[in-house]
């Protein structure tokens, strides 16, 4: 049940007549040797430690190490509260969300990678948006990591998620073409539908450089979070909407790690170029390390 | 191979995995390289955990190696005061020398006469490159057996048989010595789990010093 590709995925889905989550499952049943239960609790402690970075970014007062962030979550959830979003109530939770489990990374709290530390915000933004909008239950979104993880294991497998390499695209780009794909399965779209969405994910984030200020995960991490949750629903919404996408997942993915290797290297975590490298940037760099 | 918990994962104490996951994983592995209680510990930081260690919590990380916490303790944060209660001494020394090896490197010696260096290569992944001043290389991914002896003959068949009779099959095997009959050290790294029977049969022969098993992952 291995795929290398999303050709070979669609394939396996078509074939058994089964979502890419359980696709995922069997692959990982055969990797592993694990059961299906020690798999899927292996799956939903993930969840819960997404779950409790949230509530912990809302709940405490946190100081990232750098002291460049801290706090964010709850001002814009405050502003949700009013009803005066401009991006809605479930937006306006997804990007809050995001931006509060970079806190408790920054603050060397416990997060899930996924697939980065530095990317770690999106996938529990968009997840703990929409399960407390649409009331799904936690059975139904550790299942939906396991589409979301699907997606991760092809662009990790054929391409990278590292910043070092490939730039922001390759990290917040990832992540928020694998909560794309989890939204569609989520909102009962087909297998097309999922690798669509990617696919319009990584190419409205495809050339985002990496230029963390002081090397840290803070400035502009933080904020490019809330961009990959909401990239995402966008990404579903436009492919939900029955709009064609024109470049097929695998295609792109290409095209992610080809602009990633052409990145020069000041733009890849080196803390050398872009933002990290304006006056602004250099004398933060200088007055945390 | 890659599994969906690589993806979705690994579960970890931020801010990153290069340098907090990594670095708690190469101080690890020097403490179970060590049989006796560690009194005092020097950190030497190279490259780029010289530069961000202090903004990466890489100290609270190597030190919390050393601690035996793993990756996902939510005490990291709080393991230079733990470290104080505990009376373990510990030094952060800065070498901004050039390197050539990785940019996030560190030397990490315990009471003053055990060193070991080791690389945070991405993603939490770490090699050790130098033990005592002897180059060595081994990931932590498998089983590893390190064993210090002298270098005599018939040492490393003694092993081997050890770990034949207990049925562990050996993935990788490295022999690396100072100089012709001095002391040295065999890295093994195997599919199975090797258990305490098989270390003690080990430490039977006459030329074999010390026997150290790292079992990280």
């Amino acid at each position: 049940m291995e795929f290398k590709n999303a050709n070979q995925l669609t394939e396996i889905c078509s074939n058994n007549n089964i979502p890419i989550s359980e696709a995922m499952i069997q692959c990982e049943m055969f990797i592993s040797q694990k059961s299906r239960e020690e798999i899927i609790s292996q799956m939903t402690h993930s969840y819960n430690i997404m779950k409790k970075s949230v509530y912990r970014a809302l709940s405490e007062d946190l100081k990232s190490i750098g002291g460049l962030i801290g706090g964010e979550a709850k001002k814009i959830l405050n502003r949700g509260k009013n009803n005066k979003s401009v991006c809605g109530t479930l937006m306006n939770k997804a990007i809050g969300y995001a931006m509060g489990v970079l806190e408790v990374n920054t603050s060397m709290g416990l997060i899930v990678a996924a697939p980065t530390a530095g990317a770690s915000g999106v996938i529990p933004g968009v997840f703990i948006a929409l399960q407390e909008e649409f009331n799904f239950t936690d059975e139904t979104m550790t299942k939906m990591l396991f589409n979301a993880g699907a997606i991760g294991y092809l662009i990790t497998r054929n391409a990278t998620v590292s910043g070092a390499e490939g730039g922001c695209q390759a990290e917040v780009g990832s992540a928020s073409a694998m909560a794309a794909s989890a939204i569609i399965e989520l909102m009962d779209g087909d297998v097309q539908k999922c690798l669509d969405a990617s696919s319009t994910a990584l190419a409205n984030i495809l050339g985002l450089v990496c230029d963390p200020i002081a090397g840290l995960v803070e400035v502009p991490c933080q904020k490019r979070n809330a961009l990959g949750a909401s990239n995402a629903m966008i990404s579903a919404e436009i492919t939900l909407s029955g709009i064609v996408n024109r470049v097929p997942f695998d295609e792109m993915v290409t095209a992610m790690y080809n602009v990633g290797r052409s990145l020069p290297f000041e733009l890849r975590e080196t803390a050398l170029g872009g933002i990290a490298a304006t006056p602004t940037g250099c004398r933060l760099c200088k007055s945390i390390l | 191979m890659i599994s969906v918990f690589d993806v979705i994962g690994p579960n970890m104490i931020g801010p990153s995995s290069s340098h907090t996951a990594g670095a708690l994983r190469i101080a690890l592995m020097a403490k179970n390289l060590v049989s006796v209680p560690i009194e005092e510990v020097e950190f030497i930081l190279y490259g780029s955990f010289a530069k961000t260690y202090k903004g990466h919590g890489t100290d609270k990380a190597l030190l919390a190696g050393i601690l035996r916490m793993n990756t996902e303790d939510e005490h990291i944060k709080d393991a230079l005061e733990i470290a104080k209660s505990k009376g373990l001494k510990y030094k952060f020394t800065i070498d901004e020398s050039p390197i050539n090896s990785h940019p996030n490197t560190v030397k990490i010696i315990i009471n003053k006469n055990v060193s070991v260096v080791g690389e945070s290569i991405g993603g939490g992944n770490i090699k050790i490159i130098e033990i005592n001043n002897i180059k060595v290389e081994f990931t932590g991914e498998y089983s590893t057996l390190i064993v210090k002896q002298y270098d005599k003959k018939g040492v490393l068949a003694h092993i081997t048989h050890c770990l034949s009779e207990y049925e562990i099959n050996i993935a990788f095997l490295k022999l690396y010595r100072e100089e012709k009959g001095q002391k040295a050290y065999t890295v093994i790294e195997a599919d199975q789990k090797i258990n305490s029977d098989v270390i003690d049969e080990i430490k039977q022969n006459q030329f074999i010093i010390d026997v150290n098993l790292i079992e990280v992952k």
